[in-house]
């Protein structure tokens, strides 16, 4: 944890935010609750992820988010040590993994592995999602990132 | 496949030519002159007037169109105007395949393909952006620091590294092979900056598992190639380099955004290599000299395998300088240095150097070259293919 703001990377970098078209706000604003949503589509109940405005399975329009468990496996991962952003200057090594959620037919999402910087990490482990609240303040600005940690 | 459906054979590139090629920053000129100055190199190289050239073929979203290039250079008829879609060096290959569909579809007499860059000048691709908000598919990626290419593209070449238990020592072995052959080229930026083995393994941490010399560098320069018919091409100034197929191509879903491609350990070739070769009617084991494209050289390691030349389980083997090295290795990969060690022009370079050993002209010339393949942009989307050959393998 970064000492001074308490959160895995330090602000700076940029926050999210929805698509120009409004697409994934749903996702953003379920994280502020502490709620992992994914796209799924009320037709044929597939998941997808990243969002999309149609159903890429049964091509229906009929989508929407559904709450899953934040049981994950380490797909994936990387230590970064070359900072390309400045607000990252103090702050590498960090780790980035992909991780597939099996309660939402193995779509992945990326975050930060929380812990130890030089930690092992060994793809299959199981790991569960940690919501990191930060921004400035109230409103617009505050905002919750998905992150990641191993089941111990 | 019908004769009717396939380019094998019916165009040639006859023309190149290229800038000085500088590190990132260091160009005297904007980046629509330099373009302007390849084209006109290229024209010289194909022995025609600049202004006959009637059509343009770029990729990478270039931000030197043909309308303000047709204009300043005096072009007399603009037939065709064209762009491949995404981003990187994915379509180096595809402009070529689009300027050859325009010249056999009769648009065009010599159709321009094109890349300029001056990174110094509009931005550096190896940083993040500075921006206040990541907004939508980017938001899944940017707030958690993963925002460069190098960063992108390292889970994948780590889980291709798991799933078949590829070593460091694969992708040290690209990097040195590059870096070796950029050491006979006057052009390479690198040219005169040796590589060893203990650099390498020494070199600082990019991205695990990228050290630096994974990387490609960060260029300003353009290039330009000149493509026409067979019918043009067998009477002018330099020898053809025949077009046995070229082609684009992106895997099922391969864009599928927050790293969520089905196919995830892969350089994104799988659908289109046996198109590519189906067409020249050639396969892996006829190329006599390779020009892969290495944004990363783990993206190397995935085109070589998905080209098949050799197993994904066997690349710990295959994968070594001596194997690589021109004049006679098994696979002599990116005889000019390539976007690591000669220059990132977004591979178009690599296309030049194919050109070059077809010609005989390379400064790492392989030995009675006939079939000269280039790969362009692993793990984007679409990526494509070029089969050059000296000879043109059709009844004339």
């Amino acid at each position: 944890m970064s000492a001074e703001t308490g959160t895995y990377l330090p602000e700076g970098l940029p926050r999210p935010g929805p698509a120009i078209d409004g697409l994934g706000a749903e996702f953003w604003e379920a994280a502020k609750r502490h709620e992992l949503v994914v796209q799924q589509c009320r037709a044929c109940e597939g998941f997808q992820w990243g969002p999309e405005w149609i159903c890429y399975q049964c091509h229906s329009y009929d989508l929407t988010y559904t709450q899953v468990s934040g049981h994950g496996i380490i797909y994936s991962w990387e230590r970064v040590w070359h900072p390309v952003h400045p607000a990252l200057q103090e702050a590498t090594p960090y780790l980035v993994v992909l991780v597939e959620l099996p309660d939402a037919g193995n779509v992945r999402m990326a975050g930060n592995l929380l812990g130890d910087r030089t930690q092992d990490v060994v793809i299959g482990a199981e790991v569960e999602v940690a919501f990191e609240d930060k921004g400035e303040g109230e409103g617009d600005e505050a905002y919750t990132l998905v992150q990641w940690r191993v089941v111990e | 496949m019908t004769e009717d459906a396939t380019m094998r054979g019916k165009a040639a590139i006859v023309g190149i030519g290229e800038t000085t090629y500088y590190k990132r920053g260091q160009s005297p000129d904007p980046e629509v002159k330099l373009v302007l100055d390849a084209i006109q190199l290229a024209a010289d190289d194909a022995g025609i007037d600049v202004r006959d050239i009637d059509g343009f073929a770029a990729y990478a979203n270039d931000r030197n169109d043909p309308p303000r290039l047709s204009t300043a250079l005096g072009i007399k008829d603009l037939t065709f105007s064209n762009m491949v879609w995404g981003g990187g060096g994915g379509g180096g290959s595809g402009a070529v395949a689009n300027a050859v569909a325009a010249v056999v579809a009769g648009y065009s007499k010599y159709v321009v393909v094109y890349r300029g860059l001056a990174q110094g000048q509009f931005g550096r691709f190896g940083q993040g952006a500075d921006i206040p908000v990541a907004p939508g598919a980017m938001a899944f990626t940017a707030p958690y620091g993963l925002l460069s290419p190098a960063q992108s593209f390292a889970m994948r070449i780590r889980r291709f590294m798991h799933e078949h238990g590829a070593e460091q020592s694969a992708l040290r072995a690209i990097s040195l092979a590059t870096y070796r052959h950029a050491q006979s080229n006057p052009r390479a930026v690198m040219y005169g900056r040796e590589l060893t083995e203990e650099m390498y393994d020494n070199s600082r941490m990019i991205v695990e598992p990228f050290h630096l010399f994974d990387c490609c560098q960060e260029n300003d320069g353009a290039a330009a190639l000149i493509v026409t018919s067979a019918e043009r091409a067998k009477d002018m100034k330099q020898k053809p380099a025949w077009v046995l197929s070229a082609a684009q191509g992106s895997d099922y879903r391969q864009a599928a955004t927050a790293h969520n491609s089905p196919d995830y350990a892969t350089s994104n070739f799988k659908t289109l290599a046996p198109r590519l070769y189906a067409m020249a009617g050639v396969g892996p084991e006829d190329v006599d000299v390779l020009q892969s494209y290495e944004n990363f050289t783990g993206g190397v390691l995935m085109s070589i395998v998905e080209h098949g030349f050799c197993e994904p389980d066997e690349v710990n083997d295959f994968f070594t300088l001596e194997n690589f090295s021109a004049p006679d290795g098994k696979l002599p990969l990116n005889t000019s240095g390539g976007n690591l060690a000669e220059c990132y022009m977004h591979g178009l370079e690599l296309v030049h150097e194919a050109v070059r050993q077809v010609r005989g002209e390379s400064t790492c010339q392989v030995p009675d070259v006939n079939v000269s393949m280039v790969t362009s942009g692993p793990m984007v989307q679409p990526v494509s293919d070029l089969i050059l050959a000296a000879d043109r393998g059709v009844d004339a």
